[in-house]
């Protein structure tokens, strides 16, 4: 076992955080992932890609991350028998992965569910998106294949269906609810309804302006998506940035992280029964989206983190604004959770809805906030910080107890942190440019980013040839959690429902792609 | 409770007046009157994501905010296109998407309105067409009022509600 993971010949790329890479063949697949997974690390995302032209085949890899930092393995297929030994025992996170691998490349792990997964009826069988003969722009013409949902029976078990389109203003998705009465038996989620072809459209892209569509695989992670394809690209053509533009990229992040836990504490209230908490945290929300017009140039400032460094320099008057504003908001922040905390209404609903157990959460591999809310203590910032947040020194926010209330304290918690460091950065601002022009570009190579966005690590994973994008890969953290929250519900009422959910609030287009 | 109500007192009533320029006021202005005349009490509005990133839907909800207060003008969402006056339409239309969409269009009572919400509603945006995504939403239902922006800010996505009502008028 050790002697095969020895023999692996380790490259380690120049990025921002650790990275190293290697090819493997399927034993060193197996035995290194078990190992990673034994020392306590673990999958950060799985893809593959059509190497048919180059080297022959196809690829699959995999980033994992462990106490040296990021490990990417490249597993190698050939063209006649695509298998791969599949990762869902050691990691069950992966079956999902492994499923859209193949609805979208072709390459299938052995003895995986069958069924498609982000493949509905926009393209047909043995038909695959990512390879690189398939035609991006046909239109198939073909009927709606029928998903079987797994049955649940027994005495007065019944479904309820719902959406794609939901009752409120939300994304598109479906869940598949199995109940006795009130009580949830089981939820079966059927995702892929805004798969509209993010990583194909990447293959016409420019280098330049792949930040553009990255930007905009979940809109409310705009800001950590960009910054983690910029990264990609800085590290493949090997880019120092100056430390004005880093400072710039993590104050956006964090208002980027304080803006969605504001939304979300208050649809939480909301949810709960309590609209005064929506319309004070959307007010405060919107205090926060008007400053950064000021700030960034837009209220969401999906094109500010750009390719060398950001697109808006801060002025002298703007930062002095903002951190008066920074310290008001902290204040208010505080009021209103005096609020949420002594409200018993409120408390009732939120103590113990939609629990995940740190070990099955351990198991699963909940990620970010919410897996930080059931123990998990994983936040790129702290463990392998770069720039800037290596020199912040980030309190890691966590709870144990893994349920709704949970989740709203480690909201609470990061608003605090997030508030905190955005007064630092604008107090400790480097002076100098805020571009860097990027260095020459390899004619093929490999470059991988990843950020804390506020959802749980986001990461692109880049190929070029030349100056276009030969493949890009990018994975949002719900493709981590979507599958804890089938869990997280059993045994809930069914009005819960939308409580748990929201106290997640996971993507659907940056899991559709 | 009685620091939520000094909360909610020392909040006061933060709702903008009629969002600049002019143009907007008198167009708020004839909307109540508009409103009252063809929708009876309300008007109900249906948002679907057709394929979006969901960041056209943070701007849609910033609308129930108290800075723009929409439910002060009249104006609600609803949970059924069945309730629904009008559809907010977000988002190129996902292929996986389209017989949803048509679906939640047709069961929209008559007369109704589309307003397709964005860049990508309006013209298929980053992610344009390809085998996943049929682009603009007038490529799959029919659209009165386009409203661009990436994402649009609160006060274009109500400007275009308003439009599309008055253009209804003027009908």
């Amino acid at each position: 076992m050790n002697k095969t993971i020895d023999r692996i010949a380790w490259e380690s790329l120049t990025t921002a955080v650790p990275v190293r890479r290697a090819r493997v063949d399927a034993a060193q697949w197996r035995a290194f992932t078990a190992a990673v997974r034994d020392a306590g690390g673990r999958l950060l995302t799985l893809w593959a890609s059509d190497v048919r032209d180059l080297a022959g085949g196809f690829l699959v890899r995999a980033t994992l991350q462990d106490q040296q930092g990021l490990a990417v393995l490249e597993l190698p297929l050939t063209e006649s028998a695509p298998e791969y030994p599949t990762l869902t025992p050691t990691f069950p996170n992966t079956a999902r992965m492994q499923r859209a691998a193949y609805d979208m490349i072709g390459v299938r792990a052995a003895g995986d569910d069958a069924r498609p997964w982000l493949r509905h009826e926009a393209w047909p069988t043995n038909t695959f998106p990512l390879r690189r003969d398939f035609p991006a722009a046909h239109r198939y013409d073909i009927g709606t294949p029928a998903y079987p949902f797994v049955p649940v029976e027994g005495d007065g078990v019944h479904e309820i269906p719902v959406g794609p389109v939901h009752a409120g203003i939300i994304e598109s998705g479906h869940f598949r609810f199995s109940i006795v009465g009130e009580k949830v038996l089981r939820l079966e989620q059927r995702l892929g309804y805004v798969h509209k072809g993010i990583e194909k459209r990447f293959e016409s892209m420019t280098l330049g302006d792949g930040q553009r569509l990255a930007a905009r695989v979940s809109g409310d992670s705009a800001v950590a998506f960009s910054w983690a394809y910029c990264m990609a690209l800085e590290s493949l053509c090997h880019t120092t940035l100056s430390a004005r533009a880093l400072w710039l990229r993590a104050f956006c992040l964090e208002r980027e992280r304080i803006a969605n836990h504001l939304g979300d504490l208050g649809a939480l209230g909301n949810d709960a029964g309590f609209a005064v908490g929506l319309t004070q945290f959307s007010l405060l929300k919107e205090n926060v989206l008007q400053s950064n017009v000021a700030a960034f140039g837009y209220r969401y400032p999906m094109d500010y983190v750009i390719p060398g460094g950001v697109a808006l320099d801060l002025a002298d008057d703007v930062r002095t604004a903002l951190l008066r504003e920074g310290e008001a908001l902290a204040r208010d922040v505080a009021s209103l959770r005096r609020i949420y905390d002594d409200h018993t209404g409120l408390q009732d609903r939120f103590i113990g809805a939609g629990r995940v157990e740190p070990a099955l959460a351990a198991r699963l591999g909940l990620t970010g906030l919410a897996g930080r809310a059931s123990s998990q203590l994983w936040d790129l910032r702290c463990d392998h910080p770069s720039a800037p947040y290596n020199t912040l020194g980030v309190h890691m926010v966590s709870h144990r107890s893994g349920d709704v209330a949970a989740r709203v304290i480690v909201r609470f918690d990061e608003v605090v942190e997030s508030l905190r460091l955005c007064q630092q950065l604008l107090e400790q601002l480097p002076g100098g440019p805020i571009h860097s022009e990027l260095g020459a570009t390899p004619e093929t190579g490999f470059g991988t980013g990843c950020v804390e966005g506020w959802r749980g690590p986001v990461l692109i994973a880049l190929d070029n040839a030349g100056n276009i994008i030969r493949r890009c890969h990018a994975h949002d953290p719900s493709w981590h959690n979507w599958p804890v929250l089938e869990h997280a519900v059993i045994d809930n009422i069914v009005p819960d429902f939308p409580l748990i959910n929201k106290s997640f609030n996971l993507s659907y287009s940056g899991h559709d792609l | 409770m009685l620091r939520t109500l000094f909360r909610i007192v020392r909040t006061g009533v933060v709702s903008e007046p009629a969002p600049p320029p002019a143009q907007a006021l008198r167009q708020r202005e004839a909307l109540q009157q508009d409103i009252l005349r063809i929708m009876g009490r309300a008007l109900c509005i249906r948002h679907v994501d057709a394929g979006s990133c969901n960041g056209c839907e943070l701007e849609i909800h910033a609308l129930n905010n108290p800075r723009y207060n929409i439910e002060g003008l009249g104006i609600k969402f609803v949970a059924s296109p069945r309730h629904a006056d009008m559809l907010l339409v977000t988002g190129p239309v996902s292929v996986h998407m389209e017989v949803a969409l048509k679906r939640t269009y047709e069961a929209t009572a008559d007369p109704k309105l589309v307003i397709a919400i964005g860049d990508c509603g309006a013209d298929g945006g980053v992610f344009g067409e390809c085998y996943a995504s049929r682009g603009r939403i007038a490529n799959v239902i029919p659209v009165d009022v386009v409203v661009p922006g990436c994402p649009p800010t609160p006060t274009a996505i109500l400007q275009g509600i308003i439009t599309a009502i008055t253009a209804r008028v003027g009908d």
